[in-house]
């Protein structure tokens, strides 16, 4: 994180902490969450202005980052939890907030995100037709995940969820003229009720029959063992479909593209951490000791997600349903290392849970930043070629040179490539995977490698996958005229992404402060932490003091960059540094046509061939007509979403049915009726007998 | 010795990896010839092949980027850098704490990922074709190499690849299944990996056949010699590995005297021979298979790899 954004907030921070009541700073934070909303609120006014763009997003962004240095600071200087009662919300409640390390590492992270969509939004939102479609919505969004984070009881957690799920499905709902964007958003908004839903019956069991429904009061009285058995799959079923599980992931990839660029990236990079958080905070916090077997759902699912994810995104022309389904494979990712972390505790291996916990919340981080920073990318590609169709680009690294750079650099951190950050966490996490064979439990002994294949697997189609979006788009020759005119973005949007660029490096190449960051966090879930790291020589990491093996970012980033200097030095000076402009060789081909360049849908072809039929039933028709006949001849791919076959299609079937059967109902005499209401009424009485 | 003969250590096997790899390759050509009855290029042709290319003029097509012109370089650092972290003759490595094997693995796919973008730079059919493939095999071989790191580092208690080869050459290793299952899959990997027959041919041009000669059909000149060398590098490192974990012998331990560094050095050379002589004999035996078979073949060594990770963590003694 950079220490310069909050360094002039640590002092003032530092001194109403020394000087003014604990509760200060919290209640800065509530303050600060009204002023996003007061934001959203001007915005109705001056919206229509011409400088309305700007100034609306620049007041979030200045509201973001004090936000941001507020929470980066609690963190940094492990501030016990302070809470704080409203008299709002239910009047035997009122409305509960507290922040401890966990709010405030997710608040750092959600509020940097938003001060970086801000910043991109100032430019790019300059392009958008109706900006009262999403100037309102924005600052509350901001809002809403900042009190998801801060909620300290179940009513104004779910108030806040809701909150949060309603204003994005507002901006989801931007451009709603779209014919796709309309389903997107009702898919989007069922799918947020039901796992709502979920979520509300979880606290409801968690708060048992006597209805404490403060998070403190679930968190003195952990619930029995069947109780909490249901809590986590609740958990598992509200937070995960938020997150994007599988087989819940399937309105991720039409909600988080439909919406505008910097609003996607807030909606991947960001609000599937909100949810990530709100797992988190059930699972390890308020539901008590964990059960050995706990950590294998999660894995399970976190598994068969990252693999189906990224296979997806292989599969996917638009940019920015790449990137949505790939990070539904960086949630499974972020839930292996939970479950690792889940089945490690409930074993009392306390240092392994905690390598495995850091890893998950260091990828939490990374994953906000790359994935914001490749969104943004797709954002620019848009402003700047009017399509998010890989089809239709190629060529665009000559003609947008520092978007190029930077959607370069997000490409190689997400593949975990070293020395940038994705590589750290992968590294965490298998560095947490080598430490289970110890566990007693043998489920977990046969899953957890398996689990490591299908992560190494994973990190291995993401490097394909991102090789393929970096070389469609801005590689090759251009595909079309928007591909051949587009040109540079604005200086807005290049400053955000080269910050999040800037950030992907450091956060590679200083691993270890980072970690150390994390370690209040960390302790406070697990009750351990990982060995600190700023006693380790030369800034490496080492997972668990035990453990002999290490990395050193900054020592790789190091070699690389001197050996390929000197490398090119030696060359140019000793041998030769003379360059010729000629026509492509193509081992001699002439046809110049753009055409004939690798398109998305061959550059996956062999992947698709590999891992298509298991993974969703891949079919080709190729329809080739006889010779004589002017059709053109055409290859079909057809990819099926089982979750959709296998999950959806009977639901939706099974309600269908009932709602015609219900349909009957509409059509009774006025007799029918009253009797039907003296049978509920019967039926209701009867019940209440037989509870008594 | 202490800090300076690890330093020293260090930069020789730097030197070594970047100036024997040519040879290796040489010596591989060299065998294949005399195998089928030629006379084959002289044994340094490579070296000399390197520097001629060096010398020449790089043409480069009008619509290639920067990139096309940055990633040999980026292709060598990381090869190198990944080679230089496999102990070759001496396990008393200066700087193998900053990288471990799922580090090296890693540095490979960097390498690899700007291969497959270079590739694609220049926007020819052929470029892309090799991409796509080359990427394709990854899917597979990066999870197996990463499953074979698994067996190893639970045997070995550390990814370290220098404590590694430390505990093979210790007693108490022993004969392993899981051992044997990662050899295999480890020599399949290297295979796929260095697109050797009967994955890809490194000899041919043909276009249905080529993968990686598909991918940098575009380079020329010094760009091309850097990519030949790091591809050289690659065989090389890919070789130490199997060497120093599977057949330790005679690797100088941290700390030991010149003249068992010195016995390292020529245990090394014979290892290197060896391997050579093999692979040339596999490839004149062998006939390269289709491209949609690789997967299979690739998927034998995944399979290999998890069912050795498997062994360990069912037992202690497999």
């Amino acid at each position: 994180m950079r220490p310069q954004c909050h360094a002039p907030r640590r002092r003032r921070e530092g001194e109403t902490v020394a000087v003014g009541p604990p509760l200060m700073p919290l209640a800065g934070f509530l303050v600060g969450d009204a002023a996003l909303l007061a934001l959203g609120a001007a915005a109705l006014v001056v919206g229509r202005r011409s400088a309305g763009s700007s100034i609306i997003y620049s007041g979030a962004l200045v509201l973001s980052l004090l936000l941001f240095g507020a929470a980066a600071m609690r963190l940094l200087m492990a501030t016990p939890p302070s809470t704080l009662v409203l008299p709002l919300g239910l009047p035997w409640l009122g409305a509960n907030f507290r922040i401890d390390a966990l709010s405030a590492f997710f608040l750092a992270i959600i509020n940097f995100g938003g001060a970086a969509a801000s910043l991109y939004g100032i430019g790019y939102g300059r392009h958008e037709h109706e900006p009262l479609r999403v100037l309102p919505f924005f600052p509350v969004f901001l809002a809403g995940m900042n009190l998801v984070l801060t909620a300290d009881d179940a009513f104004t957690f779910l108030l806040s969820w809701e909150f949060m799920s309603l204003s994005s499905w507002a901006l989801v709902m931007a451009h709603h003229r779209e014919e796709d964007n309309l389903r997107a958003g009702l898919v989007y908004i069922i799918m947020a009720s039901v796992g709502t839903f979920a979520l509300l019956l979880a606290f409801g069991l968690l708060a048992g029959s006597d209805g404490g429904y403060a998070f403190a009061d679930m968190r003195a009285h952990p619930p029995a063992p069947l109780i909490a058995a249901m809590v986590l799959g609740l958990v598992l079923f509200g937070a995960g479909s938020k997150a994007g599980l599988v087989p819940l992931h399937v309105w991720l990839p039409l909600a988080h593209p439909a919406a505008p660029s910097h609003v996607s990236a807030l909606m991947s990079g960001v609000m599937t951490k909100v949810a990530v958080y709100g797992f988190i905070r059930v699972v390890f916090d308020l539901l008590g000791p964990a059960a050995w077997w706990w950590g294998i759902p999660v894995l399970v699912t976190g598994a068969a997600t990252a693999v189906v994810g990224v296979l997806f995104a292989l599969m996917q022309t638009d940019l920015k349903r790449v990137l949505a389904y790939s990070t539904i494979e960086n949630i499974g990712v972020i839930f292996v290392a939970l479950g690792l972390s889940l089945g490690f505790l409930a074993s009392g291996f306390s240092a392994a849970a905690a390598l495995a916990m850091t890893a998950a919340l260091f990828h939490v981080l990374n994953h906000s930043l790359f994935k914001s920073l490749l969104f943004f990318g797709a954002g620019a590609v848009l402003t700047s070629t009017g399509s998010r169709e890989m089809g239709l680009m190629g060529g665009l690294l000559n003609r947008m040179p520092a978007t190029g750079l930077f959607v370069l650099v997000g490409c190689a951190a997400i593949s975990a490539l070293p020395p940038l950050n994705g590589f750290v966490s992968e590294w965490l996490v298998f560095q947490a995977i080598l430490l289970s064979p110890a566990l007693p439990s043998w489920a977990l002994k046969l899953l957890i490698p398996a689990a490591g294949a299908m992560l190494a697997l994973a990190a291995a189609l993401a490097g394909a996958c991102f090789v393929r979006l970096f070389g469609i788009a801005f590689l090759g020759r251009p595909r079309g005229l928007a591909a051949q005119n587009a040109v540079e973005v604005d200086r807005f949007s290049l400053t955000a992404m080269g910050a999040l660029a800037y950030l992907c490096l450091l956060a590679g190449i200083f691993p270890g402060r980072l970690i150390d960051a994390l370690t209040p966090v960390v302790r406070a879930l697990i009750g351990a932490n990982m060995i600190s790291q700023s006693e380790i020589p030369w800034l490496s990491i080492a997972p668990i003091a035990e453990s002999r093996s290490s990395y050193n970012g900054l020592l790789v980033f190091f070699f690389i960059t001197s050996s390929a200097l000197l490398a090119a030095y030696v060359i140019h000076r000793l041998a030769s540094n003379v360059i010729r402009r000629a026509p492509a060789w193509d081992c001699g081909f002439p046809d110049a046509s753009p055409v004939t360049q690798y398109s998305a849908e061959s550059y996956a072809q062999p992947v698709r061939r590999v891992f298509g039929n298991f993974a969703f039933r891949a079919r080709e028709h190729v329809e080739m007509p006889p010779p004589g006949d002017l059709r053109p001849s055409l290859l079909k791919v057809e990819l099926l979403d089982l979750a959709w076959d296998v999950l959806y299609a009977p639901v939706i079937g099974v309600v269908g049915r009932l709602a015609d059967w219900l349909n009957r109902m509409q059509f009774l005499t006025i007799r029918q009726y009253l009797s039907l209401v003296f049978a509920a009424l019967v039926f209701l009485l009867l019940v209440l007998a037989s509870w008594g | 010795m202490g800090l300076i003969g690890d330093l020293s250590i260090q930069i020789s096997e730097m030197l070594v990896v970047l100036l024997l790899a040519p040879l290796l390759t040489g010596f591989i050509r060299k065998t294949k010839a005399r195998l089928l009855r030629r006379q084959g290029p002289p044994l340094l042709q490579p070296y000399l092949d390197l520097v001629k290319l060096a010398r020449k003029e790089a043409v480069v097509a009008e619509s290639a980027s920067w990139l096309f012109r940055v990633a040999p370089y980026i292709v060598f650092a990381t090869t190198w850098v990944a080679a230089a972290l496999v102990p070759t003759f001496a396990t008393g490595l200066l700087f193998s704490w900053s990288a471990d094997l799922i580090a090296i693995t890693a540095l490979l796919g960097s390498a690899r990922f700007f291969l497959a973008l270079a590739g694609m730079d220049v926007g020819t059919s052929f470029g892309g074709i090799g991409s796509s493939r080359e990427m394709m095999f990854a899917t597979l071989a990066e999870p197996a190499l990463i499953m074979i790191v698994f067996t190893l580092a639970l045997i070995a208690g550390s990814t370290q690849l220098s404590t590694v080869a430390t505990f093979m050459l210790s007693p108490v290793v022993g004969l392993r299944v899981s051992l044997a299952l990662a050899l295999i899959a480890l020599v399949i990997v290297a295979i796929a990996e260095n697109a050797r027959i009967p994955v890809d041919n490194p000899a041919t041009h043909l276009e249905l056949t080529m993968i990686h000669e598909a991918m940098v059909l575009e380079y020329s000149g010094r760009h091309l010699a850097m990519i030949e060398l790091s591809s050289q590098i690659k065989l090389l490192l890919y070789i130490s590995l199997i060497a120093c974990v599977f057949v330790p012998w005679g690797l100088a331990p941290v700390a030991a005297s010149f003249p068992v560094h010195l016995g390292g050095a020529v245990a090394y050379v014979g290892k290197l021979t060896g391997a050579g002589l093999m692979l040339a004999l596999f490839e004149t035996a062998v006939a390269k298979m289709r491209v949609f078979r690789v997967p299979d073949f690739l998927g034998v060594a995944l399979m290999l790899g998890l069912l050795a990770t498997l062994l360990r963590f069912m037992s202690r003694g497999l």
